[in-house]
């Protein structure tokens, strides 16, 4: 007996994706595997480590926590999608380069879309602020030392872009 | 001109890739429709005799490709899987099945395979087989090993898998004689490397050519593509592994094959699909490897000063229930438990034990944190009895600057003797009191006590040897366009090897950077390789890179002496262009020197035109001369005597809180030489995760088994990893760069060393902010939590009242 | 780790919603689904239907008046947590809800589904409990109010019947001159508490909940008991027991100190 499948619309990175998937399918596993997008990661499919984060309508939630037909209406934004068009890395990303702020990887994706939320939501954290932004999230090869320097140099750089922009 | 990249901390070129999403993990590739996928039915019971195992149900499941049990396996599939490392002492290795055969040893051991069209019908195939089993009695636990009124194997007496001793002398004669003895018990219980990133497997056969390509997410492309080539009867030409992104290892994925290993090659080569296995997170738990579980007795004598006269140490350790991975880590807590140190006599005994537990192979530090847990307690014991400064009765025994080469007189993991190549412990010491106000903490003591506050310093030392052989190769390979492609092949699983490798073949083939492209972990690209474990691939792998970028480069500037009619002693080659020193308008570019390496008949470009027979070379010569090969490259293969020996030092100032036992961390600092830094920010990465695991394994991480060998927290809810609130909020670090003498670049490993003191720092720490003074020691158990801490003053009272 | 199968409808209204629960026994709704996708996912239950509720028009408000805050079955942890009104009007919303899990799991977990999810190891049926609020519940009967009280019948286990959707959850203001702290203390942050407490002392009467502690979200009345007799006066009618976590001693001893903590805090001025 087969499974039935139903019709998913998925607004992902500004695109709008057709889909027939059965009701189980989790988000995590849609964006992956329906839509290659392999950038969100799955470290614990129980909502713990973080890695598969992603905005929901610009919140971050956990992917592997949510199916993909109940994703219906929002609008979704992955780790490819946070650069600019012109494939300029967001000032996030760039903070990561800047700040060796990841090292195998894995845990990235969850940690650049928390962080892009968090700041956006608080462009100028304090220390404190910056650590919070993050508490939320698994990695297992940084100790977070420079992830936090990551978010305070990120919020740095948008600082920079306000000045440079009025 | 350009600097030397060599000791600066060049961004990383690995992360472009990575922080766009477009990383490619074993679970990235091949992902498509028509790619099966795998499911595992794993033994819910720890110990049992598998009666009967019915798949019919699963049989008629939509969309399942395959369900094999033991009894599908043949030849060399249906023997055991490999004992990898094999050891003398090791009297009674075992090792399980690829699927189960007659009996399951733990929670979590491989019973049936299922492939199917997606993961989610896999599963669903996984629960429609029944499985009849007769229980068995488990054996979980050191202590219920040790008692072997139970047997994990019918066959290994006393579940004594081996029976290890090494000794410098007669240390029983050696404690007679020494005016002070102690006397210590410690326990260390189990934890895990848990990278975010669980195994993973895709396969591919193509039977076009005759060959099966394999995606795997370890730490030894080389070695799973010798263990499936076996396995499979194929000849080892017919398998090409490579080593995608790898989201983390630690250790645990130096062991192979795991049996997912070898079955999804297998099935990818029957059912003639691509066949893909992703771990997920509660089969890591339960069927992935832990470490660490350790039970140790230590008796010590000493004299006035805190010398160290005999050192006599026996511990047990739980290799779970099989032994594929051999003695390595109890070899090397044995050894490397001395440390900087010098004792006059020690004997090292050790028993490695079967429990009905996912078995145990090495996680960084590979039992070093357990064994500098052992000394460092010794050390903590002894200014306790002598009341002297920890440092001192440290110092006391440090290996002097002018002693190395320093002969242990034991062997170490790779079978050579225990000799430390280089190192200066006691300019470390001063560093690391320097780091954390040694000096000036008791006066912070004070003015944190009448807050009311409690406030402990804690120190430990370690010397890890690092860069075991037996070799690792490079092939340095200039493109005529200038590109530098540069292969080795032992894997990355995020220490920044395509950044580091590029600054050592840039530095020594004189190119640009950002032309140098590195591939690790691809048996395509080198065949000959042994694997990323023991802190060893910038000793082993970038050794060989930089002979093998100087075996270009000497290539090079004999090709560009010809074409610039100069002695190649007068070149030099800057930004990827062969000059005449001091005479600049000579010059040729490294591309066209490749161009010239590679005289051709026929013409594709602009490039290959400019070597053509007609344009290149002297006609009363060979195109080739007789001593060359064609091609602008450069092979070659670093193999060291014996293993280089790094070294270094944590403190840290803990805060106990008074009513609740929460322990909080307030500075920690570290003091690390790992000889020449090829990278600063890479190495000091490294020591920050180091530390933060090392947290984890001190404050946070067990795994805990019920009595009848379930594991009760095989979750990330309930095993605590820390988050960024658990660690330390900032690390001092300061570097010590003591050569090595052994390799080109005088360099050492780096990669374990955070996290090998952890638990030594941290029950020093603790203890000395609790003001316990127990007999011997008061903390003897890690990891220890608030509620342990609770329990330990408790009974303290209770001792003292 | 992936969900057995399951059928799934999204009524556009909770009359939809209702009937399509009520035509199957071994249907579950979904709201926020933090807690229940994990459990289906390690196929710790199969339900044979999920009812997403997340379709249902104006169930995700955090409607505040004088008398307290209503809070709509779709609106999330954050939202709440992000309500200034309604952290006026009931201070120990806030105080509670930044307690609840991390941040990322708040943007989706609902506080009326952690409610009904009847968890002891959750912040916010202790809260409602503390305050005496309740839960309208709408069936196929027609619609009720269930008080918290009456909300909590056993571990994991509400006083819904399976085919009731819980709309909303009221938590009444706090009383003038009231005052509420609230205090936890977890392995992690961020984790499920080993012991967390709230306290609410209006006048004389001093009443605690406790997080963790007893099996089933535990409110005790504390009034008229000496500072120095506060935690043990609470563990006499408390349980608590050992886990992988903390032994049931020291867990007693969180007992005492935060039950102290929270009610210095919420009767001092500092």
């Amino acid at each position: 007996m087969s499974e039935s499948l139903l019709d998913v619309r998925l607004s992902v990175n500004g695109v709008l994706h057709e889909l027939r998937l059965p009701a189980r399918r989790l988000l995590s596993d849609a964006l992956r595997h329906d839509l290659c997008l392999t950038g969100t990661h799955v470290g614990c499919e129980h909502g713990v480590c973080g890695a598969c984060t992603v905005l929901a309508d610009g919140r971050p939630v956990r992917a592997c926590l949510m199916f993909a037909v109940s994703a219906v209406g929002l609008e979704l934004t992955t780790v490819e999608g946070l650069a600019d068009d012109d494939g300029t890395l967001s000032n996030v990303q760039q903070a990561f380069v800047e700040c060796h702020g990841l090292q195998c990887g894995f845990c990235t994706p969850g940690f650049l879309t928390t962080i892009t939320a968090g700041l956006r939501e608080n462009p100028q954290p304090t220390h404190e602020e910056a650590r919070d932004m993050i508490a939320g999230n698994l990695c297992r090869c940084t100790g977070y030392q420079n992830i936090v320097k990551a978010v305070e140099r990120a919020a740095e750089l948008g600082a920079q872009q306000e000045v440079e922009g009025s | 001109m350009t600097t030397k990249l060599m000791g600066t901390g060049v961004q990383r070129v690995e992360d472009q890739r990575l922080l766009r999403g477009h990383g490619r993990y074993a679970d990235d590739v091949a992902v498509d429709a028509s790619t099966l996928h795998c499911a595992v039915l794993r033994s819910p019971h720890a110990h049992a005799r598998i009666v009967d195992i019915d798949v019919a149900d699963v049989l008629d499941v939509d969309g399942v490709h395959a369900v094999w049990t033991y009894d599908d396996l043949t030849g060399p599939m249906a023997e055991p899987l490999p004992l990898l490392i094999p050891h003398p002492a090791l009297t009674h290795g075992r090792t399980q099945y690829a699927l189960a055969k007659d009996e399951v040893n733990y929670v979590g051991e491989a019973i049936a395979f299922v492939v199917a069209d997606d993961r989610y019908v896999a599963e669903d195939a996984v629960g429609r087989i029944r499985v009849s089993y007769d229980l068995l009695p488990p054996v979980v636990g050191i202590e219920a090993a040790r008692a072997a009124d139970r047997l994990v194997h019918d066959d290994v007496p006393g579940n004594v898998g081996a029976r290890m001793e090494q000794s410098t002398g007669d240390v029983e004669a050696a404690l007679a004689a020494s005016p002070r003895r102690l006397t210590l018990d410690l326990d260390v219980e189990r934890s895990a490397c848990m990278p975010l990133e669980g195994r993973g497997t895709v396969a591919r056969w193509d039977p076009d050519i005759d060959r099966l390509q394999v995606w795997s997410s370890t730490q030894t492309a080389t070695g799973v593509r010798a263990v499936v080539a076996v396995k499979l009867g194929l000849d080892l030409r017919q398998v090409d592994v490579i080593t995608p992104d790898v989201g983390g290892g630690f250790g645990v994925k130096i062991n192979h094959p795991w049996p997912e290993e070898l079955l999804v090659p297998l099935a990818a080569r029957t059912l003639g699909r691509t066949v893909k296995f992703t771990e997920d997170r509660r089969e890591h738990f339960i069927s992935s490897a832990h470490e660490r579980g350790q039970v140790q007795h230590i008796e010590v004598g000493f004299d006035d000063d805190g010398r160290l006269l005999a050192l006599d140490v026996m511990f047990w350790h739980d290799h779970g229930a099989y032994s594929p991975y051999g003695l390595i880590v109890p070899i090397i807590t044995s050894t490397q438990l001395l440390g900087p140190y010098k004792p006059e006599v020690y004997r090292v005994v050790f028993e490695s034990l079967y429990t009905n537990t996912v078995m145990v192979t090495p996680y960084r530090g590979a039992g070093r944190p357990q064994g500098c847990y052992a000394m460092e307690r010794a050390m903590d014991a002894i200014a306790a009895e002598l009341g002297k400064d920890r440092t001192e009765v440290r110092a006391a025994n440090f290996i002097q600057p002018d002693e190395f080469p320093f002969e242990q007189g034991l062997v170490f993991q790779d079978g050579r003797e225990l000799t430390y190549d280089s190192g200066d412990y006691p300019a470390s010491l001063e560093k690391i009191k320097a780091l954390i106000g040694w000096d000036d903490f008791p006066a912070y003591r004070a003015e944190m006590a009448a807050q009311g506050r409690r406030v402990g310093i804690g120190l430990a030392c370690y010397v890890e040897g690092t860069g075991v052989g037996p070799y690792e190769g490079a092939h340095v390979h200039v493109e005529t366009s200038g590109k530098v492609k540069v292969a080795t092949g032992l894997t990355t699983q995020g220490q920044g090897h395509a950044t580091v490798f590029a600054q050592l073949v840039a530095d020594e083939l004189g190119c640009r950077f950002e032309d140098v492209e590195v591939v690790t972990g691809d048996t395509r690209r080198m065949p000959y390789a042994v694997g990323t474990f023991a802190s060893r691939a910038a000793v082993m792998s970038g050794s060989a890179i930089h002979l093998a970028a100087r075996k270009a480069k000497q290539k090079a500037l004999k090709i560009a002496a010809e074409a610039l009619e100069a002695s190649p002693d007068d070149l030099q080659i800057v930004d990827g262009v062969v000059s005449v020193k001091g005479s600049p308008g000579s010059a040729i570019d490294l591309g066209t020197v490749a161009v010239l390496s590679n005289p051709l008949r026929y013409a594709f470009d602009e490039a290959s035109k400019a070597a053509t027979q007609f344009t290149v070379g002297d006609a009363s010569k060979p195109p080739v001369a007789e001593d060359e090969e064609p091609g602008l490259e450069g092979t070659d293969f670093y193999s060291p005597e014996r293993s280089t020996f790094a070294s270094g030092m944590h403190a840290v100032i803990v805060e106990t809180d008074p009513l609740t036992a929460e322990i909080t961390v307030l500075k920690y600092a570290v003091v690390h030489d790992c000889g020449k830094l090829i990278n600063p920010t890479i190495v000091e990465g490294q020591i920050h995760g180091g530390v933060a695991q090392g947290v984890g394994g001190a404050l946070y991480e067990r795994m805990v088994y019920d009595e009848s060998g379930q594991l009760l927290n095989a979750s990330f809810m309930d095993f605590l990893m820390p988050y960024v609130t658990e660690v330390p909020d900032g690390i001092d670090i300061d570097h010590l760069e003591t050569p090595s003498p052994l390799n080109p670049l005088g360099i050492k490993g780096a990669g374990e060393a955070g996290v090998i003191p952890s638990a030594a720092v941290f029950a020093s720490a603790i203890e000395d902010a609790e003001g316990l003074t127990s007999t011997g020691l008061a903390i003897t158990a890690m990891p220890i939590s608030p509620s342990d801490l609770f329990h330990l003053r408790l009974a303290h009272a209770e001792e003292t009242s | 780790m992936k969900p057995a199968p399951f059928d799934y409808v999204r009524p556009g209204s909770l009359d939809d919603a209702l009937a399509a629960l009520s035509g199957d026994p071994g249907a579950k709704v979904l709201a926020g689904g933090q807690s229940l996708v994990p459990l289906l996912s390690m196929r710790l239950a199969a339900p044979s239907t999920l009812v997403d509720i997340n379709g249902l028009p104006g169930l995700d408000s955090v409607e505040v008046t004088d008398d307290g805050v209503r809070v709509g079955a779709l609106a999330r942890h954050a939202d709440v947590l992000a309500h200034d009104e309604a952290a006026r009007v009931q201070p120990l919303l806030r105080l509670a809800l930044s307690h609840v899990a991390h941040a990322t799991i708040r943007n989706r977990g609902t506080t009326v589904g952690s409610i009904v999810h009847a968890d002891a190891a959750a912040e916010m049926p202790v809260v409602l409990r503390l305050l005496g609020g309740s839960v309208d519940v709408a069936g196929p009967g027609g619609a009720r109010t269930v008080p918290a009280d009456e909300l909590y019948v056993g571990p994991l286990e509400s006083s819904l019947a399976h085919d009731e959707i819980a709309t909303s959850a009221f938590f009444p203001a706090l009383a003038p001159g009231a005052r509420v702290a609230f205090a936890e203390i977890a392995r992690r942050h961020g984790d499920y508490a080993l012991v967390g407490a709230a306290a609410l002392v209006d006048g004389d009467t001093v009443r605690v909940g406790f997080v963790s502690v007893n099996d089933v979200p535990t409110v005790v009345d504390l009034t008229g008991v000496a500072t120095e007799d506060l935690g043990d006066a609470a563990l006499a009618q408390l349980d608590p027991t050992d886990d992988i976590h903390a032994t049931a001693a020291y867990r007693a001893q969180l007992v005492r100190v935060l039950t102290a903590r929270v009610v210095r805090e919420a009767t001092t001025d500092e």
